[in-house]
Order: structure tokens, then sequence, then C-alpha cells
């Protein structure tokens, strides 16, 4: 099989995040890969090591798009073990919304052939919109298959669980198709050291628009179908009331509750 | 003036609110058109009239329950471009923000999610990065696509009731969407929505595997009951009650938190409510950074005490 895994570097949410610059984008600086990008790996690694890994010829290939540091993502993958690494970049790619990052995927993905399953985490975890698994399926002319909690592959065919509020679904899909998992699907490995040393042998592909086929003006702010006007930080939240409680904590809690008429 | 589409998926025997504040929203900026799937009840259409609803469209095709959102996105775009929207409103469930995502491509238009109000000039309104920042964004397409965040918009029925027209879009054909070959229905818990609800009380790893306490503050109260990813991966209570960046972001006026630490990922789905008390034995816990009201104490002490003294005052 043919798998590829989209990765994406983003700001490490354990530390303030902050919008910046042209176009209020997030700031850079501190990211990681992102946590629920190692759910969609370890999807890929799984199907791969169930069908002989990679002396079988399976491959799982972790694309990446993003500025310099965004091949840290792809580096971070191949330690887990994707079989080949390809990082997505150039200036003009700035500022793309989820239309032109899906645009920009899209065409990176056409580039690497015949691929046989595109996997992604549920969302980006600076964006958080959850756009770009769905918007590149269209994109693509693929059925996708998004929130799966499980994932099994068949023969041509793949078979997904998703839930939902009222009800808890069985899915089906001819492949190739594009599929997002949730953090319910597996628990990700950490790279060991003998991946870490492996990694350093494997290939990583830069790849600029020029590459993929995309004109400039396709992608970054230019080519986005949406803009962000303004940003404001919205102020901290700040600590109110604390109490300890001296065994009468809960009728002072129902106090608060009516002071504050939410009774 | 503008035309807005309402996309609205199987409303059953009435409309939802969380339908009822994209009507409004819609009446607000133009003339609204509804795209509806699944079964017109009567119930539903004498709600559509109420809101002020100008036309209803119905799909060509029956069967777009059986399928993954691409096929009720071509149905959506459709419709858009028969009714000549300029905005499209969906819901911000995640099938809702799927199919905004694929719509937004077959109609080269802009996909705005998770939005909180939306200006007459179509500037929308939301919160990002977990709620540190309220931006304001466009779609700088000729029509626009935005997914509604429940609870932002009071329902109003229009002033005046209107008779929609019924007409039937056709829906074009998919090649390839996933398709749907099982469905269980899970059991209603009789409490509010947890996406939609006026208060919820939430617990953590602190609850020790048994909710009843949770359950029984929440009944009292009105509430939704939710809960920190470490309950629901412990199995204490479903998944579905998991609040958080991975879970449900809820915005509610007052969120109780029980027994939860506050990590990042926790708080992501909760840090927007309108008051936060929490209870916790540890008072170094980080969910008292951002409670208005904090009780360093013992869960199973605390929560049956407030549920008692609630039910007294209720009488
Ligand atoms: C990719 C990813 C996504 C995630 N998404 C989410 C998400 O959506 N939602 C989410 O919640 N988490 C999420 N997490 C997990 C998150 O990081 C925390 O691990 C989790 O929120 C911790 O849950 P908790 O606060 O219940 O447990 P803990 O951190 O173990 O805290 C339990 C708390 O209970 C207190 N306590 C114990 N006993 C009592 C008692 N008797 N009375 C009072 N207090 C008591 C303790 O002092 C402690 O503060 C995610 C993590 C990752 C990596």
């Amino acid at each position: 099989m043919k798998i590829v895994v989209l990765v994406k570097h983003v700001p490490d949410a354990q530390f303030d995040r902050h919008l910046s610059g042209e176009g209020n984008t997030a700031d850079r600086d501190e990211s990681i890969l992102s946590e629920l990008d190692e759910y969609a790996l370890e999807a890929a690694l799984q199907l791969a090591e169930a069908r002989g890994g990679s002396k079988a010829g399976n491959q799982v290939i972790a694309l990446s798009m993003g500025p310099d540091g965004a091949v840290n993502a792809v580096k971070k993958s191949l330690q887990m073990g994707a079989t080949e690494g390809v990082h997505l970049t150039d200036d003009a790619l700035a500022g793309s919304d989820a239309a032109a990052t899906s645009l920009a995927l899209a065409a990176a993905v056409r580039h690497l052939g015949d691929v046989d399953l595109v996997i992604t985490g549920m969302a980006s975890t600076d964006g958080e919109t959850s756009l770009v698994p769905a918007q590149l399926a269209e994109r693509l002319g693929l059925p996708q298959v998004t929130f799966a909690s499980t994932l099994e592959v068949d023969g041509g065919r793949l078979t997904a669980r998703r839930d939902a509020d009222t009800s808890s679904e069985t899915v089906e899909a001819p492949l190739p198709a594009v599929v997002s998992v949730t953090d319910q699907i597996n628990e990700p490995r950490y790279p060991n050291f003998k991946g870490i040393i492996a990694a350093k042998r494997k290939s990583i592909t830069t790849l600029s628009l020029a590459d993929i086929g995309v004109d400039p003006s396709q992608v970054g702010f230019a080519g986005s179908w949406t803009s962000v006007a303004s940003a404001e930080q919205r102020p901290p939240r700040t600590a109110g009331t604390i109490i300890t409680d001296e065994g009468d904590a809960g009728i002072k809690l129902v106090d608060f509750l009516a002071a504050q008429k939410l009774l | 003036m503008a035309k807005v589409l309402v996309f609205i998926d199987n409303p059953g025997a009435s409309l939802k609110k969380s339908s009822l504040e994209l009507l409004t929203l819609a009446r607000s900026l133009g003339e609204c058109t509804v795209a509806v799937n699944g079964d017109l009840s009567d119930g539903v259409a004498a709600g559509f009239a109420e809101y002020g609803v100008g036309s209803v469209l119905r799909p060509s095709v029956q069967d777009l329950n059986d399928y993954l959102v691409a096929p009720k996105a071509a149905y959506v775009a459709a419709a858009a471009e028969t009714s000549g929207a300029g905005i499209v409103l969906l819901d911000n469930s995640p099938e809702g923000k799927e199919i905004a995502a694929r719509v937004g491509i077959r109609l080269n238009a802009g996909v705005i999610t998770d939005v909180v109000a939306v200006d007459p000039d179509g500037t929308a309104h939301k919160s990002v990065l977990a709620g540190s920042y309220n931006t304001a964004c466009k779609a700088t397409t000729p029509v626009s696509v935005l997914t509604l965040k429940a609870n932002n918009v009071t329902p109003e029925p229009a002033p005046a009731p209107t008779t929609p027209e019924i007409a039937t879009v056709d829906v074009p054909n998919v090649a390839a969407a996933a398709r749907i070959t099982a469905r269980e229905q899970k059991v209603a818990s009789g409490r509010p929505d947890l996406t939609d609800a006026r208060i919820v009380v939430a617990g953590g790893r602190g609850m020790d595997g048994d909710f009843g306490p949770v359950e029984e503050l929440a009944d009292a109260l009105g509430a939704a009951v939710g809960a920190s990813r470490a309950a629901t991966d412990a199995g204490w209570i479903s998944h579905d009650a998991q609040v958080g960046q991975t879970g449900k972001t809820v915005s509610p006026q007052l969120y109780i938190s029980a027994g939860i630490s506050g990590a990042i990922q926790q708080k992501a789905g909760m840090q927007t409510a309108k008051v936060i008390v929490a209870v916790n034995k540890d008072a170094e816990s980080p969910v008292f950074e951002i409670a208005d009201f904090g009780i360093i104490g013992d869960v199973f002490e605390v929560l049956p005490q407030a549920t008692a003294e609630i039910k007294k005052r209720k009488g």
C-alpha cells in the first residue's frame, strides 16, 4: 500500500500562542508535530505493518506543507516509522486558508502518483477548523471518511467507525480515499532509539510550488478565500474567589450560584 | 437584499433550537431559503413559516442519509446555486463543518467555521486558539459559507409568518462517496444536549469511577453532564461527554468542573463559559487559574452537599 499522511508543524499548545504579522497568522516559534497527526501516522504505520511493512513494498509518506521549520514534523514522522518524507515549502504559501491549503496539498498528493490512502488528523491544533480533509477529498474527487475512530482495510475497501452525537456509524469506501482519524483510534508510539537512527538514512524530498504545478497566485494570502480583518486577544481569565472547604463549601457554592442568578 | 440559504439536515418532527438560531440569523441578513434533507413534517413546515422562510428546497433523491457528506454537499451547493444565495449557513456540528468544507470547494466560496455572530456586511466573528482571541473574518469570494455555533443567537419568530413555496433541487451525481452500512442509535440521556446546554457539570479523574454525584448535581440544576478525557478514556462515562480540544466545545452560562485538573486540552473546550466553578482537592490545579469560584475540597463531600442544598431551596 502507498499511504500519504499529512503532518502539520503547529505552535505548541503548552505555551501561550499568538497571532501576529500580516493577516494575523499564528506565530510559529516553539512549534511541534501536531499531536493529532500522530494518531494519523500511527494508523498508517499499523496498516503498513499488518501488510509486511516496507520490506513488502508498503510506503508511508509523511507530507508536510509549511515554512522551513515544518521539516521537523517530517523528521519526527520518519523517526516514528514513516518510510519517506516530503516537505512542500514555498514563500508564496504563507497565509493560506483551508481552501488554498487543500489546493496545494491536493497538487502535492497528485504529484506523488497513485496513492491508496491519504490519512490526516481530525483537526489541526492551531487552525482547528477540520476543513482541510474534506476539502482535499473534494478536490481529489475521492470519498472521504472523517473522524474515524477505527480503520480497517481489506482488499480495495476500507471500513471505519464514526461516533456522532446520537448514533454511531459504520462506513465503507472504495480506495483510494481520504480518511481523518480521531484520538480514539490508537495510542501513537514514541520514536525509539532505532527509529531515530534509521530516520537519519531516510530521504526527505523538498517540493516547491513549481514542482507541483501550482501558480503562486492560487495559494497564500492571494489565493485564500477568507481573510482575517481583525484579531483581539481576549483578556485572559483571572482567578476569582477561592475557598477551602470547611464542611460547608457545598452550601457556599449554592450561595454563589444564587448570587449569580444561576439557580 | 442578500439571499441566504440555510441547510437543515433531518429536522424530524419539529425544529431544534440550533435550527431556529440559524433561521433567525439568516433573516437578519436577508431573504431566507431553506434546503432541507429528510422528511418535511407538519411541525417543521409550520416552524419555517413562523420563522419567515421564503422558500423551502428538497433534494431530488431520497438516499442522502446513506452516504457520508459528499452527496449532501453536492445538494447544498446545487441549492445555493438555485436560490442565488450569497451566504450559506449550516450548523457547526462535525458533519455541518464537513459539508460546509465541500460546499466551499464546489462554489469557490470561502468557509468560516465556529461563527458566533455575523454583521450585515457578512463579516463573521469567531474565537480562535482555544478561545484566546476574538477575530473578525470575511470571505473574499462572492459567496460565503458559514457554520454557526449553537447558543449565540436568540431564536425569534418573524414579525409576520410566511407561506414558503416548496421546490425540488436536482442533486448532481457524486461518483465517489463513503457509504454508511450500519447505524446504531444511542440511548438518549433525557438531559439537555451538551453543546447547547445553559449549564454543564463536568467530572474528571477525581470522580474515581463514580459519576453519580456529577449526575445528581446536573439533574438538580437541569444541566448537561460533561467529562474530561481521563474520565471518558477510563470508561466511566460515554465518549460523547468529553469536553475539550478533541471533544466538544461548550460555552454555557455556567460550567462546574469537578475533579478535573484543567489541562490545556480541557480548557480549550470550556474557557469561554460565562462563569466557571471548580471543585478540586489540589489547590495547585491549573483549573483554579480560570475559575470564578474555586473550592479546594473533596468532590464527594462538596457535590452532594450542593445538590441537597439546591433541592432544599427549590423546595
Ligand atoms: C491529543 C490530546 C487531546 C486531548 N483532548 C482532550 C480533551 O478534549 N478533553 C480533555 O479533558 N482532555 C484532553 N486531553 C487530555 C488532557 O491532556 C488531560 O490528560 C486530561 O484533561 C486530564 O483529565 P483530568 O483533569 O480529569 O485528570 P487529572 O489531570 O488526573 O486530574 C484529576 C484531578 O482531580 C483531582 N481530584 C482527585 N480526587 C479528587 C477528589 N476526591 N475531590 C476533588 N478533586 C479530586 C486531582 O487533584 C486532579 O487535579 C487530550 C490530550 C491529548 C494528548
